[in-house]
């Protein structure tokens, strides 16, 4: 990792779970922001998405995503930016891999995001995703909030670590 | 029974905080999950309907999907 990494807030859910997990008065003293998450919630499904949002606004995100499941793969778009999670129904104890890179965050133009996924399951059935995202916005991002797709709880030990990156 | 939860890390402070969610935030949480299972509905039907009509054609046409592959090669 570059020396220029900083850690600048982390969390852990614990027993009762979370429903959300916020970053808020994120420092404006970094060029770019590294979220790092570990996700499992508890939707009975084998995957699920979390939900980035920043600013607490929720218009004005656009994606396109390129995934692969173990039977297929293939790309789609939508208005809302995702990755992929762990849900109850994976392999137990299993956590998601996944990072968000935001790029000139403080900057009056629109944010670019890019987000690197996998919902480890140890089956034929696991996903992947790339994710380009676009957030349509000219304000500095000083919150992040992280929620899952189907509004199910982060299970406990479900970790976010946000980074920032100085002259990236 | 409890109300959900959030955690809100100060990343100034580095104070984290558990919060209850308010009757709103539970309302607008259950919408926007009602909303992304009635997508994902649609989504699922979408792509049945798109394999089922595929399959068809496929059964139309007498040749299989590795057939229909190499004739787009």
């Amino acid at each position: 990792m570059a020396n220029t990494y900083e850690l600048i807030a982390s969390s852990t859910v614990g027993a009762g779970g979370a429903t959300t997990i916020d970053f808020t008065s994120i420092p404006s003293t970094y060029t770019d922001l590294v979220l790092i998450c570990s996700l499992r919630v508890a939707r009975a499904s084998t995957v699920n998405n979390t939900v980035i949002k920043f600013n607490s606004s929720s218009s004005s995100y656009s994606e396109k995503i390129l995934y692969g499941n173990g039977s297929s793969a293939g790309s789609y778009s939508d208005t809302q930016i995702y990755d992929v999670n762990n849900a109850a129904n994976s392999t137990s104890n299993t956590f998601a891999n996944s990072q968000f890179y935001i790029p000139n965050y403080t900057g009056s133009a629109n944010k670019s995001v890019s987000n690197d996924s996998v919902a480890e399951n140890n089956a034929t059935a696991a996903t992947s995703q790339l994710v380009a995202g676009l957030w349509s916005n000219s304000a500095a991002i000083s919150s992040i909030s992280l929620t899952d797709y189907s509004g199910t709880n982060f299970v406990q030990y479900s970790t976010a670590y946000l980074y920032g990156v100085k002259n990236a | 029974m409890p109300k959900p939860t959030r955690i809100e890390i100060n990343c100034e402070t580095g104070v984290e905080s558990i919060i209850e969610l308010t009757d709103a935030e539970i309302a607008e949480m259950e919408a926007a999950a009602a909303q992304a299972e009635a997508e994902r509905a649609a989504k699922e039907a979408d792509d049945a309907a798109k394999a089922e009509a595929k399959a068809a054609l496929l059964d139309r046409l007498g040749i299989t999907a590795e057939e229909a592959k190499l004739l787009l090669a």
